[in-house]
Formats: structure tokens, sequence, C-alpha cells
């Protein structure tokens, strides 16, 4: 039952996951975490920090691994896998098809334009959810999340922050 | 079948060794697509781009579908689909599998602690990022559709939203031009 419910929540992340990996986290979390509470924030944060720094597309890697965090079997991750996938591999093969008439299509970049806002507003939410007593747990995380904010702002590789702050939890816990 | 094989390996390539996720990922393709294999000019890649952004799922999966398709047909856009996602899978399950017996180790706790915090800033900093691209009249928009679903709207019902006003504001647009 739980795997047909995995499979149908990663297929509507896939179907409805506009704008990139930070949008689609917003849909994981309201699916995962929200509605089906198979994980809980402070598990999301950190398979998020695992996804963000290993190689691959975020979707996947976090479909990959609640898949197996919430089945604790292998099925559990090929089905979320392909679930939020399965979309992706649809709307290509039918958009290959009409791709001459779709390409400068008018509608095509007008759903991309309107739906910029909601996308950014969706990455806004995911992070304002995930701040939470759990994942800032004194002072000393605020130290770091001011830091990591400074240093991506001064254009430092994201995944340098990952490594970098995890490097100093290490130490200062 | 070596064609195939040949699609299959050029994604899987860039999956295996390409942090940071679809952004950084759309840059390997690029380089791998247009120069090392000479499959297409840069233009028509970045045709094939501008779909794969504006469909639903990860961009680069898209890309590598829609760039598949157009070598080899059905079973071209299989092996990148296959190509582009097999690394990722097979990485985070054995993750998956290891972690899930170290994360409660005490040092292992330590690391998480200080990563998190840092897990926020970037998705904030992400929200930073993309605003710079939209018209400040947008702004209240993209701040409702956030307070919407922290009160439990779901996301979905928010980007069907948008897709119809898009669409419609469109299709106003263009017959009243007429």
């Amino acid at each position: 039952m739980v795997y047909w419910q995995l499979f149908i929540a990663f297929f509507k992340i896939g179907l409805f996951g506009f704008g990139g990996g930070y949008a689609m986290l917003s849909l994981i979390q309201h699916q995962v975490v929200t509605e089906h509470q198979w994980i809980s924030d402070t598990e999301f944060t950190n398979i998020i920090a695992i996804s963000q720094m290993t190689p691959g597309p975020i979707s996947i890697n976090s479909a990959t691994y609640i898949g197996y965090t919430v089945t604790h079997s292998v099925w559990g991750s090929v089905l979320t896998t392909f679930g939020v996938c399965l979309p992706s591999l649809l709307i290509m093969l039918i958009a290959s098809y009409f791709f001459v008439r779709l390409r400068n299509n008018v509608y095509v970049s007008a759903i991309m334009r309107s739906i910029y806002p909601v996308v950014i507003g969706l990455i806004l939410s995911a992070a304002l959810q995930l701040m939470t007593r759990e994942n800032f747990i004194d002072f000393k995380s605020y130290l770091i999340f001011a830091g990591a904010l400074l240093l991506l702002y001064k254009n430092m590789n994201p995944i340098l922050v990952m490594a970098l702050s995890g490097f100093v939890g290490f130490f200062i816990y | 079948m070596i064609q195939l094989l040949h699609i299959f390996w050029s994604f899987f390539k860039i999956g295996l060794f390409t942090f940071g996720g679809g952004y950084t990922m759309i840059m390997m393709m690029q380089r791998e697509i247009t120069q090392k294999n000479n499959w297409m000019g840069e233009k028509e890649f970045m045709d094939y781009l501008s779909l794969a952004q504006a469909s639903p799922g990860p961009m680069a999966v898209n890309t590598a579908i829609l760039i598949g398709y157009r070598q080899h047909k059905l079973a071209g856009g299989i092996a990148g689909f296959l190509g582009s996602t097999l690394p990722s899978f097979i990485i985070l399950l054995l993750i998956a599998v290891f972690f899930q017996d170290f994360s409660e180790n005490p040092e292992v706790m330590k690391v998480f602690n200080g990563l998190r915090p840092s897990v926020v800033a970037l998705i904030l900093y992400t929200v930073f990022v993309f605003a710079r691209n939209i018209r400040k009249w947008e702004y209240p928009l993209f701040i409702a559709v956030a307070g919407l679903i922290l009160l439990g709207i779901s996301p979905l019902y928010l980007i069907c939203i948008g897709i119809i006003a898009g669409v419609a504001y469109t299709y106003y647009k263009t017959h009243k031009s007429k």
C-alpha cells in the first residue's frame, strides 16, 4: 500500500515540478513531510544536505533516498525514482514529436513566464518551513546560517559552503 | 546498438561526475553534445534546453530525453533517460542503505547539526537569486504564494493557477491585437 502511495506522490511531484530542483523540493516537502508524514522536517533537511553533496539532479537524489528510507527496500527507491521521472519521460517523448511546432510556441513561453513567481514562492515556503527548532538548535546554528548566506552571496560554490558547514558542525558540537 | 550505448554513456558520465544539481549538468551537457560529440549546434541545443526548462520534471533528465530522441528516436530517448538518471539512483541508494546505520552515530549527528542551517541558507539564497529576474510588482505575488503554502494549501493548486493565468493572459493578448 505504501508503495503505491509513494509512487503516486512522486508521480505528482514530477508532473507539477516546474522551475528546477529547489522548486521541486517544496513539492516533495509537501507530499512527504506535510501530507503523508513519512519523514520529519529534520530528516528532510538531512536528505537535502546529502542530495546537494552528491552528483545528479536534487529531485532524483531525494526521491531515491526517501524511497529507501520509507520502505527499507530497494523497490521503494525504484518506485519513487521512476515515479518522479515518468511524467518527464511521457511529456518529453510527446514533445519530441511536436518539437518543431512547440519550440517557438507563445503558450510554452507564457507558461514558463507566469509560473516563475509561483516557483519563487515555492522555494521561499520550503526555506521558511525548514526554520524549525530542530534545525536551529542553538545560537551557533544562527551563526552558521548567517555565515553560509554571506559566503553564498560572495559567490562561493554551494557544495563548498555545505562541506565547510559540516566541518564546522563537527568541531563546535 | 553502438549508437544507443554512446547516447547512454554520454549522459551517464555527466550524471556521475556533476555535482550541484541541474544547472551544472546543463553546462556539462552543452560541452559534451555541441563540442565533443558534435551532435548539433549551440542554437539547436538552446532550443531543446528552453523546451526542457518550460516542462515539468528534472531539467537535465528532460534535456537528455529530448536529445536522445533526436539522435535515435524512441530507443534513443530511453537511452538518454536511463543514462541521466541511473548514476543518481545508484549512488543515492548506496548512501541510503549505509546511512541508515550510521545516522544515529553522535559524530555524524554533529556534522549534520552544522549542515542543516546551511541548507536553509542555501534555499533562501536561491529565492534572492531568482527574485532578481522578476519585476517589482510580482514580489507580493510570490510572497503570497509562500504564505498560502504555509497555511496548508497544496502547491499543486498554485502551480495550476499559475499555468492557467499565463495561458489565459497570452490568449487574451494575441486575440486582442488581431
